[in-house]
């Protein structure tokens, strides 16, 4: 028995459906998103234990792992960032093209975690802006998927406006992303 | 081979540059000056009855306490077939580090190498390409001397009054033990 | 089906670089490769690592003992029990404490089942290399029921923090015997699909058997231990050589490879996962009564309802939490046959409540400079194949 996706709210009738364009689109967003894996240390094992068969990532839509950030729409970073990472994975963030969002798996990627040394990047947010943070050290799968079905709800109801305001402008330019 | 059988041994040929010898906790701990080193690197690889044919580690260390002989290296080597291990130590002044590279003889030592000078300044005489490996590349200091903390001092999403550094009104913290 | 490698000085004609790296897919690891080539053959390599380098020996000067295990725990992190259980050997080498016999074959049967979960990861993920995802999947499973495992004991699946400084903070619950007894029985028939799916394979023959091979004696002096150097012949196994926790009592072979290519490397992981099965069953079967730690009150914890009733046991508590227990003072080296080779802890200690330096003798870090070596004149896919057969951990290899 195949379960499928509830239809969002609207105006049904013989023949026809009407609801709002952003409803739509953030409904098929957020069930088919290419994720980029970029795992460094052990939050990697146990993002590919999510993936495999056990606890099975492509439930969610997140079939294909794309390792190309430009046909990327989630950056999923688990592990450390050392300071000398920094600017590979902003380099990576740049080139992924909109809309883009990043989730932070572990206690490193979130706040730098156990390490707090003069080499470690005390969490990505200080390189890239982060949409989901997901905390453990190494966070058990579940946890993992929670922080990916919270990021479906946040695709699902994102504002078809929202990376043209000013607000999303801002956020941008303090990172120093063009 | 006892440990006493190869010291012995060693002494046939070094026995006026063995400064100190050790046998904690069972490995022969050979304490020479850095001069000698290559030479009895040397000894101990080609030698018929040693056959210390394999290099197991070696670090770097700090002991700011010994004034003229703060900066110290460590070598273990493994003879594989008596099972025979050594450590030998070296140990050179702050302001003047400096010691030969034995990548001739083991090219195991290369990346050590490379790491020791990182963490600690050790300048290697004859390493092919001596340069940084873990830290980056426009680091400024060598961050496994003593006197560097560990946190970066830049950051600020941590406020250290929170994790007992830098002292804590009303607690007494052992100055020993703050670095 | 690879060749043998050219000479690289008759090689003419136009080169161009290719930046492999440092996050790419097929490394398995966070290190970069910038590879000079001529049409398909690689002409010379560099390797840029320190992508996660995290300053666990600066880290290791400022924590009291037991709180290093979690530290250990992140350098080899597909077998971390060894790690875990290494360190406790080395600080109970220092305080010359001897654990009872029970707590030797506990500690057997926890690092033969990580070493298992190390292999498995490698050897799949060379399969994933060659194109066989399915050996990646079906073995997942298998390490999941490891990690259950784990959980009985220490409650972590990953990074586990096993055991404590003289032995283990509980025995082997009830339910733990029993998932080991049915993982044992199970696990043989299991892997020995995966054994028929890749190792007399046609396709996966060709695709390994003579990529990059290496010869024992530059293994030696590039510094190989573990699976990399049996693979060229050398039978030396730390287990044996300087036996630990018991592993003299047990009855297994060393399987050693011929040439040192990527085949001999596979083949000799898989036989390993054979034996390591052996092991745990015989420590198993034979696993002495008595108590699962030593007797070191500095160290270990008491038992909480003497914590609340004895005030010696309160004072001890509050020591060995505040990380205030004395260590006598000395030097100690002590190694354990990690997944990919001899990991050594060489610790140096002042007389205080923190190590005044602690080195981890990383195997990976040491062995992965041979890389480029091994791979000059040899075509792209076999290096990528290579690096993996090489099981380079992105965790032991900057630390």
């Amino acid at each position: 028995m195949v379960k499928t996706v509830n239809a969002p709210d609207g105006f049904e009738g013989p023949g026809f459906f009407a609801t709002g364009v952003d409803k739509i689109i953030g409904l098929a967003r957020a069930n088919s998103l290419w994720p980029l894996p970029f795992a460094t240390s052990c939050c990697g094992i146990e993002f590919m234990a999510t993936m495999g068969s056990n606890y099975d990532l492509a439930r969610f839509g997140m079939e294909r792992m794309s390792f190309s950030p430009r046909q990327a729409d989630v950056l999923l970073v688990a592990g450390t960032i050392a300071k000398k990472l920094g600017p590979v994975l902003k380099q990576v963030y740049d080139q992924m093209a909109e809309p883009r969002w990043v989730i932070a798996i572990g206690a490193c990627a979130s706040s730098g975690g156990i390490f707090d040394t003069y080499s470690v990047l005390q969490g990505i947010d200080k390189v890239i802006p982060v949409d989901v943070y997901v905390p453990g050290c190494p966070p058990r799968p579940e946890q993992i998927i929670d922080g990916i079905i919270k990021l479906q709800e946040l695709v699902k109801h994102e504002s078809g406006n929202r990376r043209n305001s000013n607000e999303y402008k801002a956020l941008k330019d303090s990172y120093q992303i063009s | 081979m006892t440990n006493q059988e190869v010291l012995d041994h060693v002494r046939t040929k070094f026995a006026d540059q063995i400064l100190e010898f050790d046998e904690p906790y069972g490995m022969l701990t050979i304490i020479i000056n850095r001069d000698a080193l290559l030479p009895m690197v040397e000894f101990i690889k080609t030698d018929e009855v040693l056959q210390c044919n394999f290099m197991t580690d070696l670090c770097g260390m700090h002991h700011p306490d010994q004034l003229g002989r703060e900066l110290g290296m460590v070598y273990m080597f493994h003879g594989m077939r008596k099972n025979i291990r050594i450590r030998i130590k070296c140990f050179m002044p702050i302001d003047d580090p400096h010691i030969d590279s034995i990548t001739s003889l083991f090219k195991a030592a290369n990346w050590m190498e490379r790491e020791t000078f990182d963490f600690y300044g050790i300048k290697f005489k004859g390493h092919p390409d001596l340069r940084r490996i873990l830290n980056m590349d426009d680091m400024d200091y060598h961050p496994m001397l003593k006197q560097y903390k560990l946190e970066d001092g830049t950051r600020t999403d941590k406020d250290d009054r929170f994790f007992g550094r830098d002292g804590h009104d009303g607690v007494e913290f052992d100055q020993r033990y703050i670095k | 089906m690879s060749t043998e490698p050219l000479e690289i000085d008759t090689l003419e004609g136009e080169f161009s670089t290719l930046n492999l790296g440092p996050t790419h897919p097929a490394t398995h690891g966070i290190f970069q490769n910038i590879l000079t080539m001529n049409g398909e053959r690689i002409y010379h390599s560099e390797q840029t690592v320190g992508y996660i380098h995290r300053a666990f020996e600066k880290i290791a000067e400022h924590r009291p003992f037991n709180q290093i295990t979690p530290l250990t725990d992140r350098l080899n992190y597909c077998s971390s029990p060894i790690n875990n259980l290494g360190w406790h050997m080395t600080v109970e080498k220092l305080i010359g404490c001897t654990v009872p016999k029970r707590v030797d074959y506990m500690r057997v049967i926890i690092m033969e089942l990580a070493r298992i979960a190390d292999h498995l990861v490698c050897n799949t993920v060379i399969a994933v290399d060659t194109g066989a995802l399915t050996g990646f999947t079906y073995m997942f499973q298998e390490r999941e029921k490891i990690y259950e495992l784990y959980e009985e004991v220490c409650g972590a699946r990953l990074t586990t923090n096993i055991g404590r400084i003289g032995g283990f903070e509980r025995d082997f619950s009830p339910a733990f015997h029993q998932k080991l007894k049915k993982f044992l029985a199970e696990f043989p028939k299991k892997f020995q699909e995966f054994c028929d799916l890749t190792e007399r394979n046609r396709v996966f023959m060709d695709r390994v058997i003579n990529a990059c091979p290496f010869d024992a004696e530059r293994c030696l002096n590039y510094g190989f231990t573990g699976p990399n150097l049996r693979a060229a012949g050398v039978d030396y196994d730390v287990r044996v050589m300087n036996p630990y926790s018991s592993y003299q009592d047990f009855d297994f072979i060393i399987p050693v490879g011929i040439s040192g290519d990527t085949y001999d490397r596979y083949i000799v992981r898989q036989k390993e996962i054979w034996e390591s099965v052996k092991i745990i069953n015989q420590a198993y079967n034979n696993l002495p009564e008595g108590d699962y730690h030593a007797d070191v009150p500095e160290f270990y914890l008491p038992p909480k309802d003497d914590v609340y009733n004895n005030m010696e046991a309160l004072i001890y508590h509050f020591k060995i939490v505040m990380g205030e227990m004395d260590v006598p003072k000395g030097e100690v080296y002590h190694s354990v046959e990690g997944g990919n080779g001899e990991l050594g802890y060489y610790l140096v200690s002042d007389g205080g409540r923190k190590p005044f330096r602690l080195h981890f003798r990383r195997p990976c870090f040491i062995y992965y400079q041979a890389y480029p070596e091994m791979i000059k004149g040899c075509l792209l896919s076999d290096a990528v194949v290579t690096l993996s057969s090489l099981n380079v951990i992105a965790g032991e290899l900057d630390a």
